[in-house]
């Protein structure tokens, strides 16, 4: 910057401030919440400093639960998630960049139209298809199964198209010296493809990721089974009950909150190599 | 080391488009054949038929005794030098040579020793651990090269590949093609729009137009009687100066045209054939009026227009003449000088 107006300075600085400390606050009100006693969250007023029950809130929520609200341990809860969150990412990269692959590289009968098919289903979200795709998973026997939480999301148009449009900007001749130098066409994919690929990867990886975390809707409707539930909708159950247990609940919030955190952190380092090093 | 013949090679686009109309061509082992032609005229098409990137729509290709008309780039023989490089980004320099040894299953150490040697030639041993973008343009060309080298194919393939470095540099490469390839003696098809870098280069060259070849010999023979007036006028710099027959009997020829080959009625004359002063042959005289002049060092270029026309014509001149820009010049030709063409069918009428 090259301007020195002290005044306008501040006044930004200001308003930053305000807007990170209206984000921050509700984050940290829940970490404090989940460190207090029950009762010393019933007396109307929230205390603003953390008090003395952390460790043993959060063991009672990771190794226990409220079976009140039939809401099983955290751990089993947080794995469930995590299986359905990571089985939704990994399967929508794969099936993706294939369909990609195939879409940019192949020259098959009737390529566009499928290209458009794929297209289309972006403006249906899981919501609108939610009774017949039930249907369809309840017909295949795959109520309460981890092959029910996941494979019906893992179609995935978004990512079939961002990926389209990268594998469209990588040059022709790339492929081309790959062919003379005798790579078929799914060793180019592995060899050259994936890895010019890995900032585009990483980021759809975030983005799935979450988007499998933050399921609630779907695994609400296909699992009955305890066994089964993920932390999104333990949460749910438990802030329904008739006298919720908040210590607990915002101990369950925060731990739910941190894999999405810690997947983004480490796939921070892969964006900023992949931008700094691919060159086209 | 193969020869490389094409046969009546044709290529045709869906919509009846014809990239390529019937190319006869036989590339003799070690040869260096260098393909010419204005952008457009399908010689990167015709290139890129004998890498096996195009497909074939007519005709036969044979690499050595082999017809290649339906194998792939790789089973071929073939290494072929891109335009752009086209490198792998993300491999080091050393990867990007050994892939495609990797790729047909060659040993470690037959690798390594290979790439060594290849790097060695090239002079870029220091580069192998780094990754393309921290090189220069003129490192990744070695580089690209180098990939071709290492695998010791029959033929190497040249796309363009100096139009993408700069002036000084592309004169440097250019001399270390050609002594690579006379080391080698790898049979070469070289493609270029560059008719400096198509001269110097190659053993023959075949100036194409329009899908057709319309000539083919070597340098010096293509230079001395060009076989129409299109590679007159693309052969050469500047350009060939056309003028019809009857304009020039006009201005003076003191009979010289009179024993032109039956069907002349245009004459083309190089710029350096044009003398200020008259020589002691047999000559023709024009008169015009110096438009422009432009010093190029050791020579100038004398931009005139002629009297009694409108013909824009170049004169080249050694030095720097004592002229004026609109000042009258009388300039002077001898009979040898002239290339004799017929306009309607474009054609060299003999000589």
């Amino acid at each position: 910057m090259v301007e020195n107006r002290p005044w306008a300075n501040l006044f930004a600085h200001a308003v930053l401030m305000v807007g990170v400390a209206l984000v921050v606050f509700p984050v940290y009100i829940a970490i404090v919440a989940s460190t207090l006693a029950p009762d010393e969250l019933m007396r109307g007023t929230i205390p603003l400093l953390p008090g003395g029950h952390g460790i043993e809130n959060y063991t009672q929520m990771w190794q226990s639960g409220v079976s009140s609200a039939n809401s099983p341990p955290a751990a089993l809860m947080l794995w469930n998630s995590f299986v359905m969150a990571m089985a939704i990412t990994v399967g929508k990269l794969f099936i993706s960049l294939l369909s990609a692959f195939a879409i940019v590289y192949f020259r098959f009968r009737f390529r566009m139209f499928f290209f458009w098919l794929i297209f289309i289903t972006l403006m249906l979200p899981v919501e609108v298809r939610i009774i017949p795709t039930f249907q369809v998973v309840a017909d295949l026997n795959m109520l309460n199964s981890f092959a029910g939480l996941s494979i019906p999301l893992i179609a995935s148009a978004t990512a079939t198209f961002l990926f389209r449009q990268f594998f469209m900007t990588v040059p022709e001749e790339m492929l081309e010296a790959a062919r003379v130098d005798g790579a078929g066409p799914m060793k180019f994919f592995k060899d050259i493809l994936l890895p010019l690929s890995v900032t585009n990867i990483a980021a759809l990886f975030v983005i799935m990721f979450i988007y499998g975390w933050n399921q609630y809707l779907w695994p609400l409707l296909i699992t009955t089974d305890p066994d089964y539930t993920t932390i999104v909708m333990g949460i749910q159950r438990m802030t329904s009950e008739e006298n919720p247990q908040w210590h607990l609940v915002m101990a369950a919030v925060v731990m739910a909150a941190l894999p999405p955190v810690l997947v983004i952190l480490f796939m921070q380092r892969l964006f900023v190599k992949g931008l700094t090093e691919t060159e086209k | 080391m193969a020869s490389i013949t094409l046969e009546g090679l044709k290529k045709t686009y869906t919509g009846d488009v014809q990239a390529v109309k019937g190319v006869d061509l036989e590339v003799r082992d070690g040869e260096f054949v260098v393909l010419v032609g204005p952008s457009g005229c399908g010689k990167s098409t015709l290139l890129r038929m004998v890498a096996g990137l195009e497909t074939i729509t007519e005709g036969t290709l044979k690499i050595g005794d082999r017809v290649v008309n339906k194998l792939e780039p790789a089973e071929r023989d073939i290494a072929m030098v891109f335009q752009n490089y086209a490198l792998y980004p993300h491999m080091t320099v050393y990867n990007n040579l050994a892939y495609g040894l990797k790729n047909r299953g060659f040993n470690k150490d037959e690798i390594e020793k290979r790439v060594q040697v290849a790097a060695k030639m090239l002079e870029i041993e220091e580069f192998l651990e780094r990754k393309p973008r921290k090189l220069s343009g003129g490192q990744r060309q070695r580089v690209a090269m180098g990939r071709a080298l290492v695998r010791e194919p029959a033929a190497f393939l040249f796309d363009e590949p100096l139009s993408n470095l700069d002036a000084k540099l592309r004169v440097q490469m250019r001399v270390e093609i050609k002594q690579l390839q006379r080391r080698l003696k790898t049979t070469s098809l070289y493609v270029t729009h560059d008719q400096l870098e198509a001269m110097t280069l190659g053993d023959r060259l075949v100036v194409l137009n329009a899908g057709q070849i319309e000539q083919v010999g070597t340098p010096m023979e293509i230079y001395a009687r060009p076989a129409s007036m299109f590679v007159a006028g693309f052969i050469g710099s500047p350009a060939m100066n056309m003028l019809p027959v009857d304009y020039l009997n006009e201005q003076g020829a003191n009979g010289l045209l009179d024993n032109l080959p039956d069907g002349t009625d245009i004459v083309g004359i190089r710029p350096d054939d044009m003398h200020l002063a008259p020589p002691s042959a047999p000559h023709l005289t024009v008169d015009s009026t110096l438009a422009l002049f432009e010093a190029a060092g050791a020579e100038s270029h004398l931009y005139v227009t002629l009297a009694h026309s409108d013909q824009p014509t170049v004169i080249r001149v050694s030095g720097q003449p004592p002229v004026a820009e609109g000042e009258t010049l009388r300039f002077y030709v001898t009979r040898d000088a002239l290339h004799p063409f017929n306009s309607t069918t474009g054609k060299r009428t003999g000589d």
